[in-house]
């Protein structure tokens, strides 16, 4: 397994390498243009001034080596630097990726945004694994029930139903309906500044996140929940399960022990998956709720054509799929003794 | 007799007889396949009973209120239904008076263009079930293909592993950009704008979900392989083709068959995220997606332009899945024989 | 850190301030808090390193220019004492420079003096060819920029300018403090990420915090030159989300006190405003919603001569009677009613405002007349096919009708083609996403610049009052073309030496009366000549809650112009 782990390591920095390439050379030749939202009495000829002050005009391999430089050299550099507070060469003149639209480094904005999405997406992930997992298990233990059937209902109808809209039902339901001072009233736009010091103020934290929360928690428990019914019931028909009761095993021990931690398996890669979009942000609630998170910043930056920024951003989401496909896979051989990388 | 009654009995049973058999027990499934039927009649039937044309721009007529709001009027309800045109609302305010009014013309409806919601929903159907339809088989036999070739010929698991981790790491607008703008005006020239436009959706859709299909399917493979039945047949020297359709597929249907429920409301929805962002059909082309996501601004004006694509999205979803259950049920055959 | 040390020191001094003043009624920072929302967040607080309208809105908070627009369109003094003209002698008699009298006594926030030199220094930023900087219009033509002593600055311009008011007037043209941006001049502009987020001004409000893309907090500017304001001690900024939520937000929920550019479906609006939480108000400038009609021939087949003068007339938009057809079958006014509600009337200019700028003659497009548009086609020739569309000599009238992604336009684009189909012409209709609609990407055939299509529809407009640059954009010299990039404003490929003497006399006429009627000539020959179809001139839209006092909507310069005025009533 240490073995199998090594080996795959070794080969991430490749895959990595070429995938930053393929980002690149997606963003690059994508049609749209970091001036194109500009106000229109912006003539012409500066626009195209613009663009040259941004370094456009350059070939795209000497784009691309100069953000590989920047990302892989000066930046880790700039962070070591930081840390022990040392300067480490020229650190005043060392050219850190910057995004163009706000002309600060990128790794900058993405460290500003992480707590929020953590926060809120993060705590989303943890709300829908509490939530689907027992109905998961419930629904496929007691097939065709009623609670069966209801689960089936209310989780279709989470995943069918887009964030765009539960969102805004929210929100007109909880910050419209609802009067300003009733206990039940919710804040509509996240306030990115609060910070948590006391008891009311995370109080307040909590009332802020309960309805994005909700949201994302409801279209990815869906999900999360058939999957787990679906891995449950394909091992209660299994013959080691009729092997178990046989033994006289408590009903409790089959289901938990036994049965339980093989339906893991599928559901465990679906998890650990999903871990990077925690990382990702969420595009559709971020902007509904104003959490302006990371989802908010690489729309922002794909809209504005702002490709230090999303390159930067994509990439180290593309570090946390590949990284967390290898979780899956080594859990994948810790939960399941039979399969052997070896 | 007795033998000869269970030779004609035996002779009579086939696979796909057993599986319908099972299939016709499971009640969710027969509901939801009738209730699919009935959508799936009324979006092909439709717009030939119901010929309003949906792109008529009823000025006049527009942000109409359902037929069902007459029973909101009180003591008027027969003459609302009778005579909608006649009915002045309980609202005195001229301004709401205006936007409150109902039409048998629009009996579910209508939008801020007096465009006529039944006659688009029934022709966003179609394209919504079309392109939902087709995306999810393109990225069900990509991700099954992909899942089971990485999970059964280790050679070729780990680039076929990388290659899904290229494609969950792409950044997804910025590539539709991208083949957009390549393919757009190629397409459209060979197929005319709205064919044009539909291969490029269901290919962008479809090329852009396989990968959790793939993993999963991955996953259950590499367990498979080292159960004994696998085990057997390759010690007889089965080819692989044949231990893959034999005996694998058959052992992976259940989470292929969630991934293909799961898929075909994830490309509806995916559908009315690209027309959002003029990446998908013309403006002009109604589908269920954009029919929600239109209607989203109106929900407090007329809750009616949110529920009825809304709930024709929800069926829809719901009675695949029902489906997809019953199969999954009538295909497994340890449960198909008790 | 220095920065966030030195914020620390004024914020408390800011506070000591105020409970010195307690007593007195017009204490600065007697109203709390205010929060204003935008639904793009603000990405710099630097407007020369950004065009965009949140950016520049924000950053007015904190810094000004020496003159400003009143909401009438009036020029006022900011930081100058007053408004240079000839009479007055600030305006040399051969229009070739121009002297501003600084108001003496004014201080940045950090207590220092505002000199002559900083707007010398902003100057030079701003023209350093390196810099990037996106308002060089306002500096177009300036040779010089010369203090002659702490409180008088002279620009001297390179040839007579009738039009003398570019630089230093208006929101885009803010004055920066030279002792902060010394080291940020030219290549080192973008990176002084320190300064952009946190730059110091004389305005009301200084920045506490700066969050990029997402939200601004703001405090009162203890060295402000009142003081007794601004009335509020705090200000946040908030970005992101969608306009409809973010008039929701003030107009529903009552969660924030101002929202910007409410382009919301006109009835949604005027239903959230009946919460009675706040109020919506609507202001109109120069910006027009309207279609430019291809001259030139869009057809996939010309290869790179396609939309180009080269590559030959139009098939039939060429044809005038088509023009005129098509511009005629238009209901402007249902167009502004369902898209545009109180921000938008109809309107047959492409120069509908200043109001001395405003010609009637073309009047007869402001009503619908079906009728006479397709009278006017049967009579050039054009005749019904099978199909009901109209063909002459195998020609379709058959129309490829783009514009950006977006709600309201979409709306247009269906009216327009439902009302063209009566006039027997075919249109397929095509969006394309703002970014590279606008954008100007040499490898994206999607481009208004390109306009690889027979129609197009956008907004355009044109900064403070004077039109001179903007009527430019119609001359042969402005066609887009692969010579030059398609780096050019005059979409249409218009073309007509006539039109080109007017722009020529233009920019050599000084009186303002005779500028007028030279701009109403030359808009009246673009609309005769039907290489534009305007629709609808467009106004701004924003709300503010009730208890938010003193907001004058300005569309001529920053919406946040007056913020120093606003107060906290019942």
């Amino acid at each position: 397994m240490l073995n199998y782990t090594i080996r795959r390591l070794m080969f991430t920095i490749p895959t990595l390498l070429f995938i930053s390439f393929v980002i690149f050379l997606i963003l690059d030749l994508a049609p749209n243009d970091p001036t194109g939202n500009l106000p229109m009495t912006i003539p012409p000829e500066v626009r195209e001034k613009i663009r040259i002050s941004l370094g456009l005009d350059a070939p795209m391999y000497v784009r691309y080596l100069l953000w590989c430089k920047q990302f892989f050299i000066n930046e880790p550099l700039n962070l070591i630097g930081e840390w022990f507070n040392i300067c480490i060469g020229a650190c005043e003149d060392r050219l850190r990726v910057r995004s163009w639209a706000t002309r600060s480094p990128v790794v900058d904005l993405i460290a500003e945004r992480m707590p929020q999405t953590l926060w809120v997406v993060g705590m989303s992930y943890v709300v829908s694994i509490v939530i689907a997992l027992p109905i998961g298990v419930i629904s496929a233990y007691k097939q065709y029930s009623w609670f069966d059937q209801i689960g089936t209902f209310v989780s279709m109808i989470g995943f069918s139903i887009p964030t765009f809209f539960t969102g805004v039902m929210l929100i007109v339901i909880f910050s419209v309906w609802v009067p300003n001072d009733s206990i039940f009233w919710l804040p509509s736009i996240y306030d990115t500044t609060h910070k948590v010091t006391d008891w009311s103020s995370f109080w307040f934290q909590m009332r802020q996140m309960v309805m994005p929360v909700m949201v994302l928690a409801l279209y990815n428990a869906a999900q999360l929940s058939r999957f787990m019914r679906a891995s449950m019931l394909d091992n209660l028909s299994q013959d080691y399960v009729r092997t178990a009761r046989a033994k006289g095993l408590k009903e409790k021990t089959v289901l938990l022990v036994h049965v339980l931690r093989n339906s893991m398996i599928p559901v465990v890669t679906v998890i650990a998956l999903s871990v990077p979009q925690v990382f990702g942000g969420a595009i559709i609630t971020e902007q509904i709720f104003r959490v302006n998170g990371l989802g908010q910043l690489l729309i922002i930056g794909i809209q504005g054509a702002d490709i230090p920024l999303v390159q930067t951003l994509t990439f180290v989401f593309a570090v946390l799929i590949v990284l967390f496909n290898l979780v899956a896979d080594i859990l994948y051989g810790l939960l399941d003794p039979r399969i052997r990388y070896d | 007799m007795t033998s000869a009654d269970k030779q004609v009995e035996a002779k009579n049973r086939s696979l796909w007889g057993d599986v319908w058999s099972q299939f016709r027990t499971h009640k969710g499934a027969m509901v939801g396949m009738v209730v699919f039927s009935i959508i799936l009649f009324g979006v092909t039937a439709g717009p030939f009973l119901w010929k309003t044309d949906p792109q008529y721009l009823d000025i006049r007529a527009k942000n109409t209120f359902p037929m069902i709001s007459c029973f909101f009027t009180g003591s008027q309800i027969a003459q609302c239904f009778s005579d909608p045109t006649s009915i002045k609302f309980f609202d005195p305010d001229a301004e709401v008076l205006e936007r409150i009014k109902v039409t048998w013309a629009h009996p579910i409806g209508s939008d801020q263009l007096g465009r006529d919601l039944l006659a688009q929903l029934l022709q966003g159907g179609r394209v919504s079930l079309a392109v939902g339809m087709t995306a999810m088989l393109l990225s069900l036999v990509l991700g099954t293909v992909a899942g089971v070739v990485a999970g059964y010929f280790k050679r070729l698991d780990g680039p076929i592993m990388r290659l899904t981790d290229l494609f969950l790491a792409l950044p997804l607008l910025p590539l539709l950009l991208v083949i957009i703008m390549l393919f757009r005006d190629t397409l459209r020239n060979a197929f005319g704008p709205e064919t044009g436009i539909f291969l490029l959706i269901v290919f962008i859709i479809g090329i852009t979900s396989w990968m959790q299909t793939a993993r999963i399917v991955r996953g259950d493979v590499l367990a498979l392989k080292e159960r004994e039945f696998i085990l057997a047949a390759n010690s007889i020297g089965t080819p692989s083709k044949r231990i893959i359709t034999r005996h694998i597929l058959p052992n992976i249907l259940s989470p292929i068959m969630v991934s293909a429920t799961l898929g075909v409301a994830t490309a509806i929805i995916t559908e009315s995220a690209l027309s959002f962002l003029g990446l998908g059909f013309p403006s002009d082309f109604p589908t269920w997606g954009r029919l929600l996501f239109d209607g989203t601004t109106f929900i407090q004006q007329s809750p009616a332009r949110v529920i009825w694509p809304g709930l024709a999205i929800s069926l829809t979803v719901l009675s695949v899945n029902f489906i997809g259950d019953g199969l999954r049920d009538a295909l497994d055959p340890r449960i198909r024989g008790r | 850190m220095k920065l966030t040390h030195f914020v620390a020191t004024t914020w408390s001094v800011a506070l000591m301030s105020t409970s010195a003043l307690a007593g007195s009624h017009l204490a600065q920072g007697r109203d709390g808090n205010v929060n204003i929302i935008y639904w793009q967040a603000v990405s710099i607080l630097n407007p020369f390193l950004s065009g965009g309208t949140k950016d520049i809105d924000a950053s007015n908070l904190i810094l000004e220019p020496l003159a400003r627009y009143d909401q009438d369109g009036n020029m006022v003094p900011w930081l100058a004492t007053e408004i240079p003209t000839v009479e007055n002698g600030g305006v040399s008699e051969d229009l070739t420079s121009i002297t501003w009298n600084i108001k003496p006594g004014i201080k940045w926030s950090d207590g220092t003096d505002f000199t002559a030199a900083d707007v010398v220094f902003t100057a030079e930023y701003c023209m350093n060819e390196d810099g990037g900087c996106k308002q060089t219009t306002s500096f177009s033509d300036v040779e010089s920029v010369v203090a002659d002593d702490d409180l008088t600055v002279t620009v001297t311009f390179t040839k007579p300018k009738p039009f003398h008011y570019g630089a230093f007037v208006g929101g885009t043209s803010p004055i920066l403090q030279a002792a902060q941006f010394k080291d940020c001049v030219g290549a080192a502009a973008p990176n002084c990420t320190e300064q952009n987020f946190n730059p110091i001004g004389t305005g009301p409000f200084m920045v506490n915090e700066f969050r990029a893309n997402d939200v601004v907090t703001m405090v009162a500017n203890p060295n402000y030159r009142d003081p007794s304001k601004p009335a509020f001690a705090s200000l946040t900024f908030k970005g992101g989300g969608d306009a409809a939520s973010a008039g929701r937000a003030v107009l529903e929920t009552g969660e924030f006190d101002y929202a910007w550019n409410l382009q919301i479906d006109p009835t949604v609006l005027a239903d959230m405003a009946e919460a009675g939480n706040g109020t919506v108000v609507s202001s109109f400038g120069t910006a027009v919603e309207r279609m430019m009609v291809n001259m030139t021939n869009p057809s996939a087949d010309l290869g790179d001569k396609r939309s180009t003068l080269e590559g030959g007339p139009h098939p039939f938009l060429s044809d005038p009677a088509v023009r005129r057809a098509l511009s005629i079958a238009i209901d402007r006014n249902l167009l502004a009613e369902v898209g545009y509600g109180a921000a938008g009337t109809a309107t047959c200019n492409v120069v509908p405002a200043p109001t001395i700028y405003a010609s009637t003659a073309n009047d007869e497009c402001l009503v619908q007349n079906i009728e006479l548009a397709n009278q006017v086609l049967d009579d050039a020739g054009w005749a019904r096919g099978a199909d009901g569309i109209r063909e002459k000599d195998g020609v379709r009238l058959s129309i490829l009708y783009q514009t950006s992604t977006n709600a309201v336009r979409q709306d247009t684009q269906a009216l327009v083609k439902q009302w063209w189909t009566e006039i027997g012409v075919e249109t397929e209709l095509k969006n394309i996403d703002a970014a590279v609609f606008f954008g100007g990407d040499q490898s994206s055939p999607d481009t208004f610049q390109k306009f690889f299509a027979d129609i197009e529809m956008y907004t355009n407009l044109f900064d403070g009052t004077d039109p001179e640059a903007y009527m430019n954009s119609w001359t042969c010299a402005e066609i887009p073309s692969p010579e030059n990039n398609w780096l050019g404003s005059n979409m249409p490929r218009y073309c007509n030496a006539d039109y080109d003497a007017l722009a020529t006399e233009l920019s050599e006429t000084a009186a303002i009366e005779d500028r007028a009627r030279i701009v109403m000539k030359m808009n009246d020959m673009l609309m005769a000549e039907g290489a534009m179809i305007p629709l609808v001139h467009r106004g701004r839209v924003s709300a503010h809650a009730n208890s938010l006092n003193g907001v004058i909507l300005n569309t001529w310069d920053s919406e946040m112009w007056n913020a120093a005025d606003w107060t906290r009533g019942e």
